[in-house]
């Protein structure tokens, strides 16, 4: 394998007493999706500053394409797009005109700049509205735009700050389509969000940020299968019975919670169904409902961040 | 630490952004209808006093420019007054205006150094300015020609591209000095008001203050007449403090040809002079020497301020 992407070792940020990235280790090789997950405050966007050089970490090393982002950094912006949240762009230029004042200031050879500014707003569907100044356009238009930039830039690493943020199912969708056709295209994506289900769509692999710290890295089944102590999660609804006693007696039950409806949630090592439903059968009750779930990254992320909160309040008492 | 790849890459391009901005701006038409209303004001005023009095001057031209026709003072002391509010229009937004907008990160994610950004900015505006006082001066030497009938001659040729050049360094401390405020202020409005406000006080407070701070500092005994001497030294070393002193002391001499000193002048020191009678353009030159470089170097200082403040903010929007 080619070398990473991108190599952070130990990265840390400290704002006076407040640490905001506390000794990050990430690797990111070349062609993948790789999803920043945390709630508010958890030091997504500061990752992201260091990675582009923006904001000197306070210790540790990034590495990028293996170059320094302080000590190189044009080498670094030259082959990284960046999308910040809320991303701006000048009101009173046209997009096409935005477009070119970037591909300037990038360094795109003049003989072709037109023709890839072109190229890249037919590619997010904004040429029929290239010539109009960007004053007018929506939301989803702009973060269209601010993709186009990236492909008029022909960044080989694009980094986006919540790329959804502010968007309509619709537009997500159409934007995640977007950034999945350029991973396929060999560029590698990083980017953050709170949309867990749109990351788990998109991301090979996707690290969870708690206190500036990736807690958890790895592909949505493996972090799964860590937080949440099986893969399966088994919905269950019994009458007759107790399911809870009757349920934990069979090998391979991690966990069995009772829901607020009076269903039974039943995380397991495998399917293991057909082990239940003999089971309440034998115990004499009947079953009404037993069905799987594929864990989903929304699962992973309540529990993962549940038990830290839990965990707080405990310390509050 | 050393950094790789050119500083100023990437600077004309900002530059020439900057100077089509401010050309298409409501904010800049708006203060060059003002300048030029004042001027053609000013000019007209002076023909009229000129063809009342004076029959022969070797130096008419230059007289179009400083004779004031009460009530309406001179052009040169319009454009004292009215410069520095031309150069903080063009720069009192011109960093924070990019935080504002959400632009800033994604220019400086692109392969472009802080430094070519704000020099480009500065260059920018200083395209403009330089572009407007070319055309004033052209627009009143057109003007003196229509009325006086008569070319300028050589020598007021060349007092009036020096006060050309006199200009450009006055409003380039001017523009500086916006650009610092709107690097250090976040708000647009914070920072307009405090340029406004330093405006204000070189413009018409300064005067009393240096007064004020003479008497406290330098009083005045009669029977001796040394501290008489001092004080005025005082005064003239207080008021040059403000550009505005040293840009009309640099006017006076360039455009009074007769003008033999800027300051405090002894009886032995004329000796020998004919009072009245015009200085070579070569002395004028060397007379305002320290003061057109004062003006420079107050320009470089207070640009390296906005510098090293702005190199070391961190750029999250
Ligand atoms: N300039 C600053 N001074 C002090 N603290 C800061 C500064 N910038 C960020 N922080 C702190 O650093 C932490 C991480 O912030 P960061 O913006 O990286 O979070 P985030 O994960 O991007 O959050 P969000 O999802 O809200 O965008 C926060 O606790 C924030 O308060
Ligand atoms: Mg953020």
């Amino acid at each position: 394998m080619s070398a990473p992407v991108v190599e952070a070792k130990g990265l840390t940020k400290r704002y006076g007493p407040t640490i905001a990235v506390n000794g990050l280790d990430l690797q990111i090789e070349a062609g993948e999706v790789f999803g920043l997950l945390g709630p508010n405050g958890s030091g997504k966007t500061t990752t992201i500053l260091m990675l582009l050089g923006l904001t000197e970490p306070s210790s540790g090393t990034v590495r990028v394409f293996g170059h320094d982002p302080l000590r190189d950094p044009l080498s670094v912006k030259r082959e990284v797009g960046y999308m910040p949240d809320a991303v701006g762009f000048y009101d009173q230029l046209t997009a096409r005109e935005n477009l070119r004042y970037i591909a300037k200031l990038s360094g795109i050879a003049e003989n072709e700049r037109e023709a890839r500014i072109e190229q890249a707003l037919q590619r997010v569907r904004l040429a029929k509205v290239a010539d109009r100044r960007v004053k007018t356009f929506s939301r989803g238009m702009r973060q269209r735009l601010g993709l186009a930039e990236l492909v008029a830039k022909g960044s080989r690493l694009a980094i986006l700050d919540e790329p959804t943020s502010g968007l309509d199912p619709q537009s997500t969708q159409e934007l995640l389509h977007l950034i999945s056709s350029f991973a396929k295209e060999g560029m590698t994506v990083i980017l953050s969000s709170h949309l867990l289900s749109m990351v788990q769509s998109v991301c090979d692999r996707v690290a969870l940020f708690r206190e500036g710290k990736a807690g958890l890295v790895g592909t949505v089944p493996d972090i799964a299968g860590t937080v949440l102590g099986g893969i399966c999660i088994i919905d269950l609804e019994a009458e007759g019975v107790d399911p809870e006693k009757v349920v934990a007696a069979i090998k391979g039950i991690r966990r069995v919670t009772r829901r607020k409806n009076g269903s039974v949630q039943i995380d397991a090592d495998g399917d293991l169904r057909s082990e239940i439903s003999r089971a309440i059968v034998a115990a004499g009750g009947s079953l009404k409902s037993l069905s799987m779930s594929q864990s989903s990254l929304d699962d992973v992320y309540v529990r993962y961040f549940e038990t830290d909160q839990n965990r707080e309040m405990v310390n509050a008492a | 630490m050393r950094r790789k790849g050119s500083a100023l890459s990437g600077m004309s391009t900002i530059a020439w952004k900057e100077a089509a901005d401010h050309f298409s701006s409501a904010r800049f038409h708006f203060v060059m209808l003002l300048v030029l209303l004042t001027a053609f004001g000013s000019v007209y005023g002076a023909i009229g006093e000129i063809k009342n009095t004076i029959g022969q001057d070797p130096f008419l031209f230059l007289r179009l420019l400083t004779t004031a026709k009460q009530p309406v003072p001179s052009f040169v002391a319009f454009l004292g007054f009215l410069l520095p509010l031309v150069s903080i229009a063009l720069a009192f937004d011109s960093i924070n205006g990019e935080y504002s907008r959400r632009t800033m990160s994604r220019i400086l994610a692109q392969p472009i150094y802080r430094d070519a950004l704000l020099f480009g900015k500065f260059l920018g505006g200083m395209i403009v300015l330089a572009l407007c006082l070319l055309t004033l001066w052209l627009l009143m030497t057109g003007l003196g020609i229509l009325t006086l009938g008569l070319p300028p001659s050589g020598p007021e040729i060349a007092r009036g591209l020096a006060f050309l050049v006199a200009c450009l360094a006055y409003a380039g401390v001017w523009l500086a000095l916006a650009l610092l405020f709107s690097t250090i202020f976040r708000q647009a409005a914070t920072s307009a008001l405090a340029a406004l406000a330093l405006w204000l006080i070189f413009a018409i407070f300064w005067g009393m203050i240096v007064h004020a701070l003479t008497v406290a500092l330098a009083p005045i005994d009669p029977t001796n007449p040394m501290t008489l001497v001092s004080a005025v030294e005082m005064q003239s070393a207080l008021a040059r403090i403000s550009p505005n002193t040293l840009f009309s002391e640099t006017a006076q001499a360039l455009l009074s040809p007769q003008t033999r000193a800027l300051g405090l002048v002894f009886m032995e020191q004329m000796e020998g002079a004919i009072p009245g009678a015009p200085l070579p353009f070569s002395q004028s030159a060397l007379l305002i020497w320290p003061q057109l470089s004062g003006m420079v170097a107050a320009m470089l200082l207070i640009f390296t301020g906005a510098y090293v403040t702005f190199q070391r903010q961190e750029v999250r929007a």
